[in-house]
């Protein structure tokens, strides 16, 4: 079977820099698959491709079979995408509420909308806040909002660009046990993580990108004990 | 049916609003038997102007695009009303049908305007600037059509003394149509409004509205929510410029005449002032706003003369800075104990315009 989402020689270029080159990726159906990488390795634009936010300067990408290589961002979420990007991004003067009628109203009936509200806000220990604008949540409430949100459409892959960027330790554990729940009931994701501790608790595969290109591949041990995977995170030359 | 016109995205939901509202329309239905027929006249104007307020609280309020062009489409429906009426006529209904090809002719205009701005990703300041730029050149452009030259048919332009000679609105009726002026006109206008006023607020407590909202607080967050936002900013700017030509139509009916000058600086400023003054975010605010500070800005004008201008400056900056959300927006949250969840939406948008 065909994977759910593949990336094939996609490549992105700035001003005739590579950001992003020759990649291939295939997210399987069920997984949770983590994208890696050190500072500038690419990742944010490689998701940045996938999400829609500009289309790559060569290459495919095809979700369900279908082309969505310059599909607008809007028209891969009808397909069946969500997106959480790196900086919360709610509607801060709206009440938290608002904020997720405005992600379902598409996806649930009129007369269910209530209670999908109420149940998400239970899911998201937000029920108290309904009635407050989002702006005035924490930091890592308005984290678990947009993640809130992104689920109440309903997707079929769910893309998270650092879904632990800001959170305590414990908050980041809890996210983890979430994004396994969701998996089990059927949402395949693509995450973009930094924090190692975090991909362990959640990833089934692992891509490494360094300097724009797949360095390695496969499950979180086999990368964990790749020692040239350690060495461009601590910085040290290949073959020193 | 109440449950359509009420929601979060208007103030005053409530039992004790509506039955308000009530008295209030009951009030303006009867005034005409009371007062004499120029001031019912005189508040049918103020009533003509509050249409292009209400297309700039849905366009700037709700969907966020701060549009200077209010006047660009206030005149192409005035001019065009006007040479429709004059090369058509008015007999057998055929004013409601100059009426409406007015609002249709300023309709595509604000299509042709709307889809180059925001499908080219113009926004921002930058919105303001194109819109005051293409409604200073219609100003400019009408002030210098003064020659016989510049003639539709048996209409003339008149350049900077503007077109004359339109008929007013009538209505089909039994042995002949009823002109509508002063108190027909004043009845005409307030039904027209009330209707205009409760689809919007329909409208904006829709999907549509929570949408146009949504872009307002944060556009690329909307799309990743799966929404085509220019599709919406699009639907919206043209809405709301259409209302823009109603009252044009309305006021060169009115006064059977319409100038370069109700288009030009001084005059595109002004549905922003009442909006902004009224309170950007709720129709109900820019409603009673605008018809107040009319009324305000006429009297001011009778009795003070020069000052009148001064004065209302002196109001709204008292305004921007007692109550930065809008004047009517403020005062309705002080006077009324709202419930909580209409209270806590009218968060200032930290972005400006």
């Amino acid at each position: 079977m065909a994977a759910l989402l593949e990336i094939a020689g996609a490549s992105k270029s700035f001003g005739g820099v590579f950001a992003v080159a020759d990649v291939d990726l295939a997210v399987e159906a069920g997984d949770i698959h983590c994208l890696i990488g050190p500072n500038g390795a690419g990742k944010s634009t490689l998701f940045k491709l996938v999400v829609g936010t500009y289309p790559p300067t060569a290459g495919r990408i095809v979700f369900k079979g279908t082309d969505i290589t310059q599909a607008k961002s809007f028209a891969r979420v009808a397909q069946g995408m969500s997106i959480k990007l790196q900086a919360p991004s709610v509607f801060k003067a709206l009440t938290v509420r608002q904020n997720l009628h405005i992600a379902l109203q598409d996806h649930v009936a009129r007369h269910a909308i209530g209670t999908e509200e109420d149940r998400l806000l239970e899911t998201l220990g937000l029920t108290s806040d309904a009635h407050r604008p989002a702006g005035l949540l924490s930091h890592g409430q308005q984290q678990w909002l947009e993640i809130g949100m992104a689920l109440a459409l309903r997707p079929v892959l769910l893309l998270l660009d650092e879904p632990t960027a800001g959170l305590s330790s414990d908050e980041t554990y809890r996210t983890g046990e979430l994004v396994k729940r969701l998996n089990a009931e059927g949402t395949t994701m693509l995450i973009v993580e930094h924090d190692m501790a975090f991909v362990r608790q959640i990833a089934t595969g692992v891509t490494v990108l360094h300097l724009g290109r797949i360095f390695a591949r496969g499950s979180i041990d086999e990368i964990v004990s790749d020692s040239r995977v350690a060495e461009i995170y601590l910085g040290t030359p290949h073959g020193q | 049916m109440l449950h359509l016109l009420n929601g979060p995205q208007t103030l005053g939901n409530g039992r004790g609003f509506w039955i308000s509202a009530g008295f209030v329309l009951a009030a303006a239905l009867i005034y005409p038997a009371f007062a004499d027929p120029y001031d019912v006249g005189n508040f049918a104007y103020f009533l003509i102007w509050v249409f292009m307020a209400l297309g700039l609280c849905l366009m700037w309020g709700y969907g966020g695009m701060l549009s200077f062009g209010q006047t660009f489409f206030f005149g192409i429906g005035g001019y065009a009303y006007g040479v429709f009426s004059v090369d058509l006529g008015n007999a057998y209904g055929m004013a409601l049908g100059d009426f409406a090809m007015a609002v249709l002719l300023a309709g595509l205009a604000a299509a042709i305007l709307g889809y180059l701005m925001i499908y080219g990703r113009i926004g921002g300041v930058f919105f303001g600037i194109v819109t005051l730029s293409v409604t200073l050149a219609l100003a400019f452009f009408l002030g210098q059509t003064a020659g016989p030259e510049w003639a539709i048919g048996e209409a003339r332009l008149n350049g900077f003394n503007g077109m004359q000679g339109m008929s007013p609105l009538s209505i089909p009726w039994f042995g002949g149509g009823i002109d509508l002026e002063e108190t027909a006109l004043y009845y005409f206008v307030l039904i027209l409004l009330v209707c205009t006023y409760l689809a919007l607020r329909v409208l904006v407590n829709s999907r549509v509205g929570n949408v146009l909202v949504a872009v307002r607080e944060d556009p690329q967050r909307t799309e990743l929510l799966g929404y085509d936002v220019r599709r919406f900013q699009f639907g919206a700017f043209v809405l709301g410029s259409m209302l823009a030509a109603v009252s044009g139509v309305l006021y060169t009916s009115w006064g059977q005449f319409i100038t370069p000058s109700s288009i030009g600086l001084p005059a595109a400023a002004m549905p922003i002032v009442w909006v902004a003054f009224s309170g950007r975010s709720d129709l109900t605010a820019v409603l009673v706003g605008t018809f107040v500070l009319l009324a305000v800005f006429q009297t001011l004008t009778i009795y003070s003369e020069q000052a009148a201008l001064i004065l209302m400056g002196l109001i709204l900056v008292v305004t921007v800075m007692v109550a930065p959300q809008g004047c009517f927006v403020g005062l309705s949250r002080i006077a009324n104990r709202l419930p909580k969840r209409n209270r806590t939406l009218r968060v200032p948008s930290a972005e400006p315009g």
